[in-house]
């Protein structure tokens, strides 16, 4: 079963749609034992960083960091990836997981904010779960902070700045767009993780 | 790059999209869920649902038709029509909405914007304009109740304000082009478009592939929303994104 990790906020339910598109046994939920019974776990993630605040209090936090340790993969998505790092400059008090040294920046202000819509990926090394995805593909997007490009950046994208479209290490993934959103492409990368 | 969106749009009654020509005779269009998977399928960038239905017919009807139409597409989906209140939000979410989009309650209540923008982000609060130009043909007025209704608000301090309420996107619609496939109000939109830093759809007046190109241009929009032009099949979307592409409009080709 893969947890899909409620947090109050998010687009839950479209995260939910794509796994059961794909065949795949999915659940929503906060509660710790569930989420530490997940074979996989899908973190999702719109809107403010100070929401994951919440995760913490409901103790899914402390139980994903358990399952992390034991070596189930681990997708963040969103503001999901953002939490994987130590904070991030949009809510300065609420601390990330800090799973990868770091934090998220503000994108600059010479485009329009937030970044909604289709942007091009650079694919920029070997990675799982870009496997058989095209480079170059476009995926959707719709933020205002993002994480700086470095030694965990699978993929790249271009907005004002060259930022983390993705990271990996291990079984831990984290992407900045939207799978669910992103048509076929999208879906082929959520089946790669499914597939892990 | 990031690329220049096109939307589609379904206006919705009582659970079908309905096609009409200046809220006159509305005609039978189809199947939501059937129309939107097919735009999908053809290179849509995205869909939104407008539910058109009168105040008594119920938002049941709705939400089963959000639910149906969401398990169908994994591109972007907005939801507007009679959203008044949190928790008219909280169930188009619920049932399978990325975004909502709100017009005449936001008029009424401009805190409505960050209400809900707080609880599902303001990246999901799309703010609906409808937009006429006024005698002097210098300004344009804020309509509501579907175009009914004038509100005394000009435009530009209207998308202003949303923005500063937290709205993440604005809908803009030429109520002075809409349905006359005479193309997109440019100036509008490149007007709306300058005065604020989130994006802006233009809607209202589409007609060839022309007119797309010209809103992208010169209107400076950063999405383009069409109705009635799709249905029909009178334009393929993906021809559409040729013509766009061939004229240096950056767009995401079908899949």
């Amino acid at each position: 079963m893969i947890a899909v990790v409620d947090y109050g906020a998010g687009n839950l339910v479209s995260v939910k749609k794509a796994l059961d598109w794909l065949g795949q046994d999915s659940q929503i939920t906060r509660d710790p034992s569930q989420i530490r019974a997940a074979a996989k776990i899908v973190l999702p993630g719109v809107g403010h960083f100070a929401s994951t605040r919440a995760l913490a209090d409901s103790g899914a936090h402390s139980a994903i960091k358990d399952s992390i340790e034991r070596g189930v993969p681990f997708l963040g998505i969103c503001v999901g990836m953002q939490w994987m790092l130590e904070g991030s400059a949009e809510s300065p008090e609420t601390r990330g997981s800090g799973l990868f040294r770091g934090t998220c920046e503000r994108l600059p202000d010479t485009g329009k904010l937030p970044h909604v819509g289709w942007n091009h990926l650079a694919i920029t090394r070997d990675s799982k779960l870009f496997r058989d995805v095209p480079q170059s593909s476009l995926v959707y997007f719709t933020h205002s902070y993002c994480i700086p490009l470095n030694q965990w950046t699978v993929a790249s994208c271009e907005y004002g700045v060259n930022f983390s479209s993705a990271i990996e290490r291990g079984n831990l993934f984290g992407v900045q767009f939207h799978p669910e959103k992103s048509g076929e492409v999208g879906l082929k990368l959520l089946a790669n993780f499914c597939a892990i | 790059m990031l690329t220049k969106r096109i939307i589609a749009c379904l206006d919705v009654r009582g659970g079908r999209v309905v096609k009409g020509v200046q809220f006159e005779q509305l005609r039978d269009a189809g199947d939501p869920a059937e129309l939107a998977r097919r735009h999908s399928e053809s290179g849509a960038d995205e869909i939104v649902l407008l539910d058109i239905s009168a105040a008594n017919e119920g938002r049941a009807t709705l939400l089963e038709t959000v639910r149906r139409t969401a398990r169908q597409i994994f591109i972007p989906f907005t939801v507007g029509g009679g959203i008044r209140t949190l928790e008219d939000a909280a169930a188009v979410f619920a049932s399978g909405a990325d975004k909502i989009s709100v017009n005449t309650a936001a008029i009424a209540d401009p805190a409505l914007i960050t209400r809900i923008g707080d609880r599902f982000g303001s990246q999901a609060v799309v703010v609906a304009i409808d937009a006429k130009r006024c005698s002097d043909n210098a300004h344009w007025q804020v309509f509501t109740h579907g175009g009914r209704r004038g509100t005394g608000i000009d435009v530009l301090e209207w998308a202003r304000i949303v923005e500063s309420r937290g709205a993440g996107e604005i809908l803009l619609t030429s109520m002075d082009r809409d349905g006359t496939a005479a193309g997109f109000d440019c100036e509008l939109t490149q007007a709306v478009s300058d005065a604020v830093r989130i994006p802006v759809i233009a809607s209202g007046g589409a007609g060839g592939a022309e007119h797309f190109v010209e809103v992208f241009r010169n209107g400076h929009a950063d999405a383009a929303l069409a109705a009635s032009i799709f249905h029909y099949g009178l334009r393929d979307l993906g021809e559409l994104k040729q013509s766009l592409g061939s004229a240096g409009i950056p767009v995401r080709w079908p899949c």
